[in-house]
């Protein structure tokens, strides 16, 4: 591909060409211009590098990349409310995005997109944002139900109804648990609710063992390079026969006052394909590479099924990464044509990186 | 404003749709239209106001009990549709689109709202049932989980009482309550409906 080439098809990758902060975390106010590949965000630590960030995945439903309540995203001394507008280059032109809240709803977060009020599901229509941040470091030692967060991301981009399906199959859980545990349930009402729970949960577990099947494609397609290779696998996922299941062990979820089998309780079991050993075991820094590398693959596997790149952003990246390993990850960045956007506190991290500098210095983006 | 006038405009403010500013405008338009639009419209509320009632067969809200549907000949007697509320049962029955009676539930089984089988009418339906008569009843329940949950349950109850017990076909949206439906929508989902599996 010549330059002219990629330059172009990176023109047709969503990306945020422009971002604008009003009350933003450490912003009071921010205006970023920005292309589509590389941009490094440096400085300081506590200087709003990762707020810039979280500004962006704000461009997809949810709490963000903190994943906190969004009264904490208003700016202390501010109006009460806080705002990000976005220019986004999308398929077929140029969107604007607005987000924010309102000083009287501080907990409610209003979109707009090109001036007109929209549901939150209307984003994923236009682009996809994936993040890693130093909180999920420790992603392969906590319990499962991070790392089944972790993939159920994963699989929503691919799969917009897995949203839904998880909110009923949740429902449906619930109203059965709060009938075992009071008296004498109806077991006509509980089957119903088991029907309900099986025709859901397979859904679910359809959508997660197609994406961990498609991820694993492609990771095991990719040369092995500076990053450890990730097996993945899920564990618990499978939902076959559920409603039989259920209904024979409603004296024991009664007793344990959960539902002890389906897939509510899957795990995404990844493994260090070369040492032949569980991720966990690994030091920070290979957990970071294997994580890094499922991010990648997902990265490749979403444009190739969306025909659009996601937005990728990368917290304080290229802290555990020696030297080789940071300029393969950049490279491979590149050639996934998505705009990425990484923080670190050491400019000189980047310095194999092309594509945009940002200086971020108590709240004022330069660069 | 005297205070009649003041009391009926947020009694109307109060009302689905409207709001003050609205009321403002329908009481000004009844005001100024006394004998053809403010008497004839007192006359259709206390109508409805005295023969108000709740349908005993079917659980419709009717000026007569029972309601107008139970007591037309010209409807087909064995086949019955199972709503949730009398406002599914009015979205289906605006456009004639089931020409059997109907039974309305009161509502849907929620463990979380504790509304469970003993608080809807599914003990009058199976008696409705067992009167014989009945070839098929419809299940025609909301697409939401509880709507779908409530449907299963009810079919099971109704399993083995002689009559084919139906579902409306899929395409109803998420959450999505009848009423809003278009008429198609909800024409196509009755013509293609099938049985509860
Ligand atoms: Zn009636």
């Amino acid at each position: 591909m010549d330059g002219r080439h990629r330059a172009a098809y990176q023109r047709d990758v969503p990306h945020v060409a422009r971002l604008t902060l009003t009350d933003f975390r450490s912003y009071a106010t921010a205006d970023v211009v920005a292309e589509p590949g590389l941009i490094t965000v440096t400085g300081d630590n506590g200087q709003g590098k990762t707020n810039l960030l979280e500004a962006v995945s704000l461009l997809s439903p949810g709490r963000g990349l903190r994943g906190v309540a969004l009264s904490e995203m208003a700016r202390e001394g501010g109006a009460g409310g806080f705002a990000v507008a976005a220019a986004v280059e999308a398929e077929g032109g140029a969107i604007e995005v607005g987000t924010g809240t309102a000083a009287a709803t501080p907990e409610r977060r209003v979109l707009r997109i090109n001036g007109a009020a929209a549901p939150m599901t209307r984003l994923g229509e236009w682009l996809s944002v994936l993040w890693l941040t130093p909180a999920m470091d420790r992603l392969f030692a906590e319990p499962a139900s991070a790392r089944r967060r972790f993939l159920d991301r994963l699989v929503l981009a691919l799969v917009p109804g897995h949203a839904r399906e998880t909110v009923r199959y949740d429902a449906a859980m619930r109203a059965r648990t709060r009938l075992l545990t009071g008296d004498a349930p109806d077991p006509a009402w509980l089957s119903a609710l088991e029907l309900a729970m099986a025709e859901h949960g397979e859904a679910i577990a359809r959508a997660r063992a197609e994406t961990v099947a498609a991820l694993g494609d492609i990771l095991a397609a990719t040369p092995a390079g500076p990053f450890a290779q990730p097996l993945l696998a899920l564990a618990g996922n499978d939902a076959a026969d559920l409603g039989t299941l259920l209904a024979r062990s409603r004296a024991a979820d009664a007793a344990a006052g959960r539902a002890l089998t389906g897939p509510h309780r899957a795990d995404l079991v990844v493994r260090h394909a070369a040492k032949a050993e569980p991720a966990s075991r690994g030091s920070t820094g290979e957990q970071k590479a294997l994580l890094i590398a499922i991010i990648l693959a997902h990265a490749r596997l979403v444009a190739a099924r969306t025909g659009r790149a996601p937005i990728l952003l990368l917290d304080e990246i290229a802290a555990h990464l020696d030297a080789a390993r940071r300029a393969a990850l950049f490279e491979r960045l590149a050639e996934t044509g998505s705009q990425v956007w990484m923080t670190g506190t050491d400019a000189a991290l980047f310095a194999s990186a092309g594509g945009r500098r940002l200086r971020v210095e108590s709240g004022v983006v330069t660069g | 404003m005297s205070s009649e006038i003041d009391a009926l405009t947020q009694a109307l403010a109060r009302l689905p749709g409207l709001g003050p500013r609205s009321a403002r405008r329908a009481v000004l338009h009844l005001l100024k239209r006394r004998e053809t639009a403010l008497v004839p419209l007192v006359a259709a509320l206390q109508a409805v106001a005295a023969g108000l009632a709740t349908c005993e067969i079917c659980g419709n809200v009717d000026t007569r009990n029972p309601c107008g549907i139970c007591t037309d000949p010209r409807r087909d007697v064995s086949t019955l549709c199972v709503v949730e509320e009398v406002a599914d049962l009015w979205a289906l029955d605006r456009s004639r689109l089931f020409p059997g009676r109907y039974h309305v539930l009161g509502g849907r089984l929620s463990a979380l709202d504790g509304v469970g089988p003993d608080k809807l009418s599914i003990d009058a339906l199976l008696g409705r049932v067992a009167e014989g008569g009945i070839d098929e009843v419809v299940l025609a329940m909301n697409a939401t989980l509880e709507g779908q949950t409530t449907m299963h349950y009810v079919a099971d109850r109704l399993a083995g009482q002689g009559v084919q017990v139906m579902q409306l076909a899929h395409g109803m949206p998420v959450g999505g309550e009848m009423d809003y439906l278009d008429e198609g929508t909800l024409a196509q989902a009755l013509r293609a409906r099938r049985p509860v599996t």
